[in-house]
């Protein structure tokens, strides 16, 4: 894929952050050209926009989102804006459940954990929401495992926790119109897998960091 | 209008006065910022720097308001709402269900009101939100099929139009009333009402730092004294009360007026204090740095504006 930001795309940030009127804080790190994965709560179509538009133009130019295949295929305009617009990298995520046993889904599991290092490559960096689906936005759900198995897979890559607050408010799951509320996004301290770390224990770790990220508290 | 306006040799007076006053203002706070020492810090003197900021901008948005005219000033005081507005409904609670609601509160219900002040329809602009709009939020709330605290979110939401959509609208209103024999200076009257305002607040805050002992409310506002009160209000009061060669009104009015004003920007702040208390924030700029602050600003106008827009209509628009 190109290095370039498509003009839909940079339109639709500009959209999306004046909806959103969204303050940025870079709580734990600073802006960075390596790679990284980016991990936040999810519970808006907004989310992703916003957490993209909020990082400087060079780095957007090399930052992908994971999004759900089923959803973002089902449509020709949101494979087009998954595919073409912001060269979405997306993943299978009912084959897990349809596996039959242990070895299938361990299977299906690695399968898709390649596929998002692939995506990653030497250059790229990811935007991921570990929830898997957009919650309300009163509690952060618990976390896949792609993240942790990712982690392992590719320890060069920073893994970045972000809270995105009060978009569940500007449009929450089912809504197509904004409101257009003030929102706060906060990048959090980059993780790392301890050694040994058991799988349930990062992932609870990981979910801690982004929820430790929140700003004005549940409303 | 803008020739108008060039021509008022009134309202050049009374905005070089006010751009004096805030340039003084504005080498006093730079002074004591200096003096300061490096490691303190004094939210006195920052709150007083922010404020100062805060009226340049309003005095650029009067000079503006002034240039563009008309309609141009409605789209600006419908910016100032729309944005008040969004701070609001951001720091009030507000539930899943609310969300279509919401929506036509800022785009259709805000614009709207402005709109209707184009038009000059006076009597669907005063009663559009009062009565129109208190029967359809809760209608539209109920349609969203969510009963919890059904009441509750009503209210924070009609406060929220009532605030930022209709009480403010009033102060460009008062650019549309036609005074007999004041035609053309209606700038000056809102430059009266938002100077008498703003200085109201200050030398309430100065009277009470100097003479302040017995809390208004200390439980709401603990900055807030009976001498505080009374010494800033007569001293805005008779501020104003000397401006009354720019406005419609006789020396008398205007005391009336500026006491008015006085009494209900007070009243206004007050109570925007109180609804902060049940938010649990001290201003509404605080949690949302950078953003924030508007409501802060224009809380004492908002009580202020419409008594202020009403009297001046009933008594001297015939």
């Amino acid at each position: 894929m190109s290095n370039n930001i498509h003009p839909i795309a940079s339109l639709l940030a500009a959209v999306a952050r004046g909806i959103s009127g969204v303050q940025v804080q870079w709580a734990g790190c600073e802006p960075s050209e390596r790679q990284r994965i980016y991990f936040a709560n999810h519970s808006s179509h907004l989310d992703f926009v916003v957490l993209w538009s909020a990082l400087p133009s060079e780095i957007r130019a090399k930052t992908r989102p994971i999004a759900a295949k089923d959803y973002w295929e089902e449509t020709p305009l949101r494979r087009y804006l998954a595919k073409n617009v912001f060269h979405a990298v997306l993943l299978d995520r009912g084959t897990t459940a349809k596996a039959k046993n242990a070895e299938e889904v361990h299977f299906v599991g690695r399968h898709l954990m390649e596929e998002m290092a692939e995506a990653l490559g030497t250059e790229h960096s990811l935007i991921f929401f570990p929830e898997g689906t957009r919650g309300t936005g009163e509690k952060i759900g618990p976390f896949r495992s792609g993240l942790y198995h990712l982690a392992l897979r590719r320890p060069d890559v920073e893994l970045v926790p972000a809270y995105l607050e009060n978009l569940n408010r500007i449009l929450p799951k089912g809504e197509f119109l904004p409101v257009p509320m003030l929102s706060l996004l906060t990048f959090g301290k980059p993780l790392k897998v301890e050694p040994d770390e058991e799988k349930d224990a990062f992932l609870e770790r990981a979910r801690e960091a982004v929820a430790s990220l929140r700003r004005i508290g549940p409303t | 209008m803008i020739l108008e306006a060039i021509h008022d040799a009134k309202l050049i007076w009374l905005y070089a006065g006010v751009l004096f006053l805030l340039l003084v203002s504005t080498m006093v706070g730079r002074t004591l910022k200096s003096r300061q020492r490096k490691d303190s810090s004094n939210t006195t003197i920052d709150n007083l720097n922010a404020r100062v900021g805060a009226w340049w901008k309003m005095c650029a948005i009067f000079a503006v308001t002034i240039v563009v005219g008309r309609v141009g000033s409605l789209v600006l005081f419908g910016i100032i709402s729309f944005l008040a507005m969004r701070e609001y409904m951001t720091l009030v609670p507000t539930r899943r269900g609310d969300h279509r609601t919401l929506f036509w509160s800022f785009f259709v219900i805000m614009p709207l009101q402005y709109c209707l002040l184009g038009f000059q329809w006076y009597g669907f602009f005063a009663t559009m939100i009062p009565v129109a709009v208190f029967v359809f939020i809760p209608l539209s709330i109920a349609i969203a099929g969510d009963s919890e605290h059904f009441l509750e979110r009503g209210a924070k939401i009609q406060s929220g139009i009532m605030i930022c959509a209709y009480c403010l609208s009033h102060v460009p209103a008062l650019l549309l009333l036609k005074i007999p024999g004041y035609e053309g200076h209606n700038a000056r009257l809102l430059l009266y009402l938002v100077f008498v305002d703003q200085m109201s607040t200050v030398l309430q805050y100065v009277w009470g730092k100097l003479i302040g002992k017995n809390k208004i409310a200390w439980r709401i506002s603990p900055n807030k004294t009976w001498e505080g009160f009374v010494g800033g209000v007569l001293s805005a009061t008779a501020l104003g009360t000397a401006l009354w060669w720019a406005t419609p009104f006789t020396p008398l009015q205007s005391a009336g007026m500026s006491l008015i004003v006085c009494i209900m920007g007070s009243a206004g702040s007050l109570v925007m204090s109180a609804i902060k208390r049940d938010i649990g924030i001290k201003d509404f700029g605080v949690v949302i740095e950078g953003h924030g602050g508007i409501l802060d600003r224009v809380d004492s106008l908002c009580f202020a504006a419409p008594i202020f827009f009403y009297i001046v209509r009933y008594y001297f628009v015939p």
